[in-house]
């Protein structure tokens, strides 16, 4: 088949350029402008188990007693438990029953992802409204209702990757994912 | 669906005559009738509808008025018929489609905050972490790089859980199975953009964020099958991504959990270990009889249903086609058995080629119904030898609190009347 048509011509042109773009590598591509860690910050939300990632600041269980009634007992219930929404207190002993209750509690490992979590999706209709302080202060306010950490008590970045959560052993990786191989 | 057996005495063309306006004045009941209704009402060839000049051509052409087709929004096992707001899933109609693939809307749909609204032009990608190079990708950018195309199943790790502790016997194949659909995507190679920002070699997992209210987030670990064959996607099925599909783009892991292809991509961050974000441990693990839980039971086992004659169909003595879909996230499907008596003995049934490795295969077996009360269950068989568990093997391993990762045989229990209904084995 002829290529007569200028057309036909430019994207034949256009098909081999990508064609040799793919045997060259996708490092001979010019793709994607450079973040910097300014604006990176902005977006790099996760906390990891050993408390990677948390923000400076504190919350007090008292200070995240008036936050829950103000932003999260609607959903959850005036003390975790009888809300619309998940029960975040309680269940601790039931994992192994017929009727399992899975709370924070009773169920979550690590006290660092409630951080995550609240910061992140929380409260659900306002995500991202409630400040590092008092996200602090709601997860010190549910890990006391759960009888986790003391009614006095303050959660920071040091204290808060400290915390252990009762079901912490409670999780059997799949062997496949225990160690990670790969070649690149 | 199937016409009455024909009486022996008479003659083969009487009985041809017969058979043909027995299926005709049955075709209505069924599989085939669930979808398109009115074909009984098509009797002698005398009555023909005027033929007149029909609607212009469009733009865009839309479903015959005589086509009901839609998914059905779900909550957790047993929370039907709910309002808009209370539901967390829609399940694709399994029993109403034919062939493998899913058309575009009625794709089963998981969203964990509903279905955000994204401005293509205001939409980033943001890849970094333990990377020589941290980098901002537009979508322009994206739809101008090495691209993908890729047939495969995407299905919900909820799939099949209406069934871990008992079978509600009104259920239909679009509740116990609804939560999987194939599509073709379309996008770039996540080992382009490996490649382009340099990931560090000490980097086993990377998180993906999306950039819906919620933020979900999931931990995936950096094995080469899961960097070789995971896409960075923008299409599907020949189109951009629909909003509740995660447009403008997201990822797409064929063969593993749903919620691990996460929607409305905005983030993808390498580490050296598992962030442990709220849906990797609080909800998608799962919990054993012994009340420990299994963690990241990433990847969709082995798998088949009977799609018809599947739950609350009726079928009539005589021909009966049997026919359903097969699929496994280890690799292709090579064989599907077919048991007409409850599990006791097993056919062969017929795969429409080609099979695609981590997509839906299309099984059809051929049956004549002696109008006996029977079960009718499937078993499939992939090409790295993993065979489909009966539901005593599933339960005997994982316990009924599991809730994820339910692989189990289907078996569907077929009165004296023909009612087909939904039980456990």
């Amino acid at each position: 088949m002829s290529c007569r048509n200028p057309l036909l011509a430019v994207a034949s042109a256009a098909i081999a350029a990508v064609a040799l773009a793919g045997a060259a590598g996708a490092s001979a591509l010019e793709f994607g402008r450079p973040a910097s860690p300014d604006e990176i910050a902005l977006w790099d939300i996760d906390i990891s188990p050993d408390g990677r990632g948390l923000p400076k600041g504190s919350g007090t269980v008292a200070r995240g007693k008036a936050v829950y009634a103000e932003q999260c007992a609607a959903c959850h219930g005036t003390d975790g438990t009888g809300g619309l929404k998940d029960r975040l207190v309680g269940g601790q002993g039931t994992l192994a029953s017929d009727k399992p209750v899975k709370t924070v509690g009773s169920y979550w490992p690590y006290a660092t992802t409630l951080f995550d979590y609240v910061r992140r999706a929380m409260p659900y209709q306002a995500p991202g409204t409630l400040g590092v302080d008092d996200t602090y202060a709601v997860s010190a306010y549910i890990l006391s209702l759960n009888g986790i950490v003391a009614g006095d008590a303050t959660l920071d970045q040091a204290s808060l990757p400290r915390v252990v959560m009762p079901n912490r052993d409670g999780f059997v990786p799949e062997p496949e994912f225990r160690t990670i191989t790969n070649s690149r | 669906m199937p016409p009455p057996d024909p009486d022996p005495a008479l003659g083969r063309m009487q009985r041809k005559r017969l058979s043909r306006r027995s299926f005709l004045a049955t075709a209505s009941t069924g599989a085939a009738g669930a979808a398109i209704a009115g074909t009984a009402a098509a009797g002698t060839l005398a009555d023909v509808p005027e033929r007149l000049p029909g609607a212009p051509v469009g733009a865009r052409s839309a479903r015959s008025p005589h086509v009901d087709l839609g998914r059905i929004p779900e909550a957790t096992p047993g929370r039907r018929n709910l309002a808009p707001e209370d539901a967390i899933n829609s399940k694709t109609p399994l029993h109403k489609l034919v062939g493998v693939v899913t058309p575009s809307d009625l794709h089963y749909e998981r969203s964990h905050s509903g279905v955000p609204d994204l401005d293509p032009a205001q939409h980033r990608l943001l890849v970094h972490g333990m990377t020589k190079k941290s980098l901002v990708f537009t979508m322009d950018e994206l739809w101008a790089m090495p691209s993908v195309s890729r047939i495969a199943f995407l299905e919900c790790s909820g799939n099949g859980w209406e069934n871990w502790k008992a079978a509600d016997e009104t259920l239909t194949v679009q509740h116990t199975h609804g939560l999987i659909s194939t599509h073709e995507w379309t996008g770039v190679p996540l080992s382009v953009l490996i490649d382009l920002v340099g990931k560090e070699r000490g980097s086993t997992w990377m998180l993906a964020e999306g950039g819906d209210a919620t933020g979900l987030a999931r931990s995936i670990p950096l094995t080469d099958e899961i960097m070789n064959e995971t896409i960075v996607a923008y299409a599907q099925n020949g189109e951009p991504l629909r909003p509740a599909h995660g447009y403008p783009v997201r990822l797409l892991i064929p063969g593993w959990e749903g919620n691990l292809s996460i929607k409305w991509l905005r983030r993808l961050k390498f580490g050296d270990a598992p962030f442990m974000t709220r849906w990797e441990t609080a909800r998608y693990t799962s919990l054993m009889a012994n009340g420990k839980a299994k963690q990241f039971q990433l990847r969709q086992e082995i798998n088949s249903v009977i799609t018809a004659p599947s739950g609350m169909m009726e079928i009539r003595p005589g021909y009966n086609r049997i026919t359903g879909l097969a699929w496994s996230g280890h690799g292709s499907i090579v064989r599907v058995e077919v048991s007409t008596d409850g599990g006791r003995t097993w056919a062969d049934a017929t795969l429409n080629r080609p099979v695609l490795p981590k997509a839906q295969a299309r099984f059809h077996l051929d049956w004549r119904w002696d109008g006996k009360p029977t079960k009718i269950v499937s078993r499939s068989t992939d090409d790295k030898g993993h065979v489909q568990p009966d539901r005593k093997t599933v339960i005997g391993e994982m316990g009924t609190n599991a809730l994820f990762h339910y692989n189990a045989q289907q078996t569907w229990s077929i009165d004296d009347a023909g009612r087909v209904r939904n039980v456990l084995s």
